[in-house]
């Protein structure tokens, strides 16, 4: 029984739901929508979970004086704080009806201040990573990584005026050998070429595991062991 | 309609009237007086109405939900072209060809169709376009009787779900077929055969193992490939008895995760070796989570990291960080835009449907190795249409054979979403 | 001989492992030193964003164009400048420009736009009758599917709540086919990629797009028949702050977010072409050099 239900839930929604994309008479028609709404509503009553669990471990962490220990008050000051004010509308020019997010607020103070800058440094990482990660994997150490070199030039040169400098001596009929126009066709051309393979390959994938899914043949994520 | 007959109404009054004025009377007319009255039929009376646009088809909306009626029309020979003035159509409806119409929506100019989303399933409704230019306007006939109504099957999507069919029946055959024991040939993939050495290195520098499922929920397939590799990977690691830390940024997968690794430990027969503790929450936030995770790895100096989901900016971010602790890394992902990156910084990497036959690929099981060859069907299938698609364009292309063009195009649309 | 050619393979095995942080100050120094230096740099237009510019370009006046904010703080750098380039473009075409948002941090990214190009570069602009910011709506895919059917059911009011029947220009719109031309400024989901599935190619609308560099490639094949023009990343946004410098000379003298990226783009591509080179350079002289030892051991 315990195996069963879910299989046999698994199954049916599986396969109700995938032919509903085609029958756009009620009920059908809207039960796609209908039911990523009904796991929105439910993944937003889960975030009681996570944020409960967020607390354990870190009030765990605080009493045990675990190393690094004083970063968990950190941790738990900063949720504390936007929380309330969020809830209480702290600070809030319209008042407890008025719109969470209202400028001068102080949840849209710390929004603007002190998440938005650090959600932007975060990603200014990948500026330097970009550069490091360059510097270690393009090396010419075989076949397909020179090719990969190379139409790593022809991008990078091709993006720069440089590019164009260096073959505007180029024109008429061998215009198309100029880097910029290279790197062009290489983004119009193999990288588009490659970029739909793998997108093909994926929605097969993903057509194979919804149906090892669905029929129950893969059942790991239920936590149980296949057949 | 009720404009032109007041104000052929008003001119037949005034031109009564005037008449009537100029044989009674005994002066001359005042000019003043008859410039007065032009001007006042002027206004009333359309001087340069455009000409109208012709209703073309009017039918229930194919392959809908009912409650919609297409409506679509001629452009008026006005509009871009003979006085070039019209500004816009209205479109209005009735339940009965004698009225009374009300407006349901209007389009600008250069546009011929108009979808009405707000009829009634069963109901005739009878529809007229008005060409309006300025103040001037002219309509077109009414149109026949026409109910919306809602249909069983999206026709326009025959053929997606033609091909979906064959796709499906074919991993279904093969997934039943490899029952029968027939051994199948896999190539091998780099990443999936290093899992047990990965975790192996793990074990022996007695540092933990750090798996990251992606950042998108449950309702993603990624995110369930990576917990379906998560159960197998889990397995390996209850027997080599190392610590794991997954660290997750949604509560269903904290959820979904604790169960999956769970039954692992149980089934390989070391249920104390679980801890809640090994699948954590820490934040729905793409960054914060990637800051969070970046902290981990630098100071807890995992020997082994999966990164197997779905992934967007942070996989470099990630990547990088793993590389400079000198983990081993394995990441898998079907988002095309992070591949590259995961490749550059990764030791292995599952690209795109490697992700999703993964699970199977661990298994070993016949049933599931069975659907990898469904698969490879779906993938002959696409190549053969792409090689015939290009050739049938290019052979076209060549000859100027507008036969040949024709047979192409339909060719297209049978593979077209839309 | 032996010794020095034992120091100049530890110098070179140390040039290959060396530490990351070198290479950060190079970047960091190559993307913050022109800015600071306020440099600008024009960049020729690709034909994928001329097609944009010229479709912008021959919109007659009182077109609607339906602008969706859809992208927050992380990719604003980027997309920030292609937005404030296109709202002024269209603003110059007199075009009637409706904004929104998919993503509820558009929102504030909209507001911005209004703030820094509409309100003080076109003061003739009123609220209502030229512009409207109809703001953000949870949905994502399912938002834009019942936009094209019925926009007003979704949309009763405006950003700041007056009702949208009041608002003159929100007459005619019933339907996302009531627009001239739709924008989406993003790279995520939803964003282009939605509009075009959902909106442009059901819906018979026009779509352009502007999104980050990094998802410029995976949108590239619906262009030229699902999408009219994309701009791709800050490299997008000064093609199309050149197109404009080019068709409105008044903008010359005017500093442009997006040229002014490009010089730190320039310099930080270049910085990094240069490690690379370096790399394979410390790479095959290594690999000569063990090959020359394998050589020597053997003779000895």
């Amino acid at each position: 029984m315990k195996r069963t239900v879910p299989l046999a839930i698994t199954f049916i929604v599986g396969t109700v739901l995938v032919l509903a994309d085609f029958i756009p008479h009620k009920p059908f028609g809207n039960l796609g929508d209908d039911f990523s709404l009904y796991f929105d509503i439910i993944a937003v009553f889960a975030f009681l979970l996570g944020g409960g669990n967020l607390i354990r471990v870190h009030l765990t962490k605080i009493n045990r004086k675990r190393p690094d220990w004083q970063f968990s008050i950190v941790t738990l000051v900063g949720f504390v704080v936007m929380l309330a004010a969020g809830i209480f509308k702290i600070s809030n020019p319209e008042g407890i009806q008025g719109d969470v997010a209202a400028i001068g607020s102080l949840f849209n103070d710390l929004y603007m201040y002190i998440f938005t800058p650090l959600q932007a440094s975060m990603f200014a990482l990948l500026a330097f990573f970009v550069g490091s990660a360059s510097y270690r994997a393009f090396r010419a150490k075989n076949i397909e990584a020179t090719i990969l070199l190379i139409a790593a030039f022809i991008i990078l040169l091709g993006r720069t005026p440089f590019g164009l400098w260096l073959t505007e001596g180029l024109t008429g009929d061998l215009a198309f050998l100029q880097i910029p126009n290279l790197a062009n066709w290489v983004m119009d051309v193999p990288n588009l070429a490659g970029q739909r393979a793998i997108m093909i390959g994926i929605a097969l994938g993903v057509i194979s595991m919804s149906l090892r899914v669905i029929l129950g043949v893969e059942r790991t994520y239920l936590g149980q062991d296949s057949d | 309609m009720k404009h032109s007959a007041s104000s052929t109404f008003a001119f037949l009054f005034l031109f009564l009237i005037f008449t009537g004025v100029l044989f009674a009377q005994d002066e001359p007319i005042d000019s003043a007086m008859v410039d007065s009255v032009a001007t006042a039929v002027e206004e009333m009376v359309p001087v340069n109405p455009p000409k109208p646009a012709q209703l073309d088809i009017v039918q229930d909306n194919p392959g809908d939900a009912g409650s919609s009626i297409h409506v679509s029309w001629i452009l008026s020979p006005d509009d871009g072209a003979g006085d070039n003035d019209v500004t816009s159509y209205i479109i209005y409806r009735s339940e009965s060809p004698t009225g009374p119409f009300e407006a349901v929506g209007s389009a600008s100019r250069g546009l011929v169709e108009f979808e009405d989303a707000t009829t009634t399933d069963g109901i005739e409704y009878y529809y007229y376009v008005e060409t309006v230019a300025g103040d001037d306007s002219a309509r077109s006939s009414i149109s026949r009787p026409i109910k919306s109504s809602a249909q069983w099957f999206s026709t326009k999507d025959i053929d997606t779900f033609i091909i979906g069919l064959m796709i499906s029946l074919s991993v279904i055959f093969f997934i039943f077929a490899a029952q029968k024991g027939k051994e199948l040939y896999l190539r091998k993939i780099a990443g999936l055969e290093a899992v047990d050495e990965a975790i192996g290195r793990a074990t022996e520098m007695g540092r933990p193992i750090l798996f990251i499922p992606g950042i998108l929920d449950m309702d993603d397939v990624q995110t369930v490939a990576g917990i379906t590799i998560l159960g197998r990977i889990a397995k390996t690691i209850a027997n080599y008895d190392t610590k794991l830390n997954m660290p997750v940024s949604r509560s269903i997968v904290m959820t979904t995760a604790r169960e999956t690794v769970k039954q692992a430990y149980v089934a390989a027969g070391r249920p104390e070796g679980y801890s809640d503790d090994m699948v954590h929450y820490l934040t729905d936030e793409q960054f914060g989570y990637v800051a969070a995770v970046d902290g981990i790895m630098v100071r807890e100096k995992p020997a082994t990291c999966f990164y197997l989901g779905a992934f967007f900016a942070e996989s470099l971010i990630m990547a990088e960080t793993g590389n400079s602790i000198g983990a081993i890394q394995i990441a898998g992902t079907a988002m095309p835009a992070q591949l590259p990156f995961f490749v550059a910084a990764c030791d292995y990497t599952l690209i795109g449907e490697e992700l999703f036959a993964a699970s199977a690929y661990l298994s070993g099981e016949p049933k599931q190795l069975g659907s990898l060859k469904g698969q490879d069907i779906g993938k002959m299938i696409a190549m053969a249409a792409i090689l015939i698609g290009c050739g049938l364009f290019t052979v076209a292309s060549i000859t100027n054979s507008e036969s040949l063009l024709s047979l192409a195009n339909t060719f297209r649309s049978i593979f077209s979403a839309s | 001989m032996a010794n020095n050619e034992v120091q100049n393979q530890s110098l070179i095995e140390k040039l290959q492992l060396i530490d990351r942080r070198i290479i950060f100050v190079f970047i960091a120094c190559a993307v913050v030193i022109p800015l600071l230096v306020g440099a600008t740099m024009e960049e020729e237009t690709t034909p994928i964003v001329q097609a944009f510019f010229d479709y912008v370009e021959n919109l007659p006046e009182d077109s609607r164009v339906l602008l969706s904010f859809d992208y927050g703080p992380t990719t604003a750098p980027e997309i920030q400048p292609m937005a404030d380039a296109i709202v002024r473009h269209c603003a110059e075409r007199k075009c009637k420009l409706y904004m929104m948002a998919v993503w509820a941090t558009g929102h504030n990214l909209t507001g911005e736009t209004i703030v820094n190009v509409l309100n003080p570069e076109f003061p003739d602009y009123k609220y209502g009758e030229e512009y409207v910011n109809l703001g953000y709506k949870a949905g994502n895919q399912g938002l834009i599917r019942l936009l094209l059917v019925d926009f007003k059911r979704m949309y009763s009011t405006d950003a700041a709540g007056t009702a949208i029947d009041s608002i003159p220009m929100m007459e005619n719109i019933n339907n996302l086919k009531n627009f001239d031309l739709i924008v989406s400024f993003g790279g995520g989901f939803p964003g282009i990629k939605e509009w075009v599935l959902y909106a442009g190619d059901p819906g018979n609308v026009p779509v352009g797009g502007g999104c980050t560099a990094v998802s410029a490639p995976l949108l590239y094949p619906y262009y030229p028949n699902q999408l009219i023009g994309l701009l791709g990343g800050a490299k997008g946004a000064a093609e199309y702050e050149n197109a404009l410098i080019t068709a409105y000379p008044q903008y010359e003298n005017k500093r442009m977010a997006g040229m002014s990226l490009m010089v730190s783009q320039t310099v930080s591509h270049m910085v990094i072409i240069f490690f690379i080179i370096f790399g394979n350079v410390l790479y095959f002289l290594h690999r000569s050099k063990q090959k020359a030892n394998g050589i020597e051991g053997g003779q000895s």
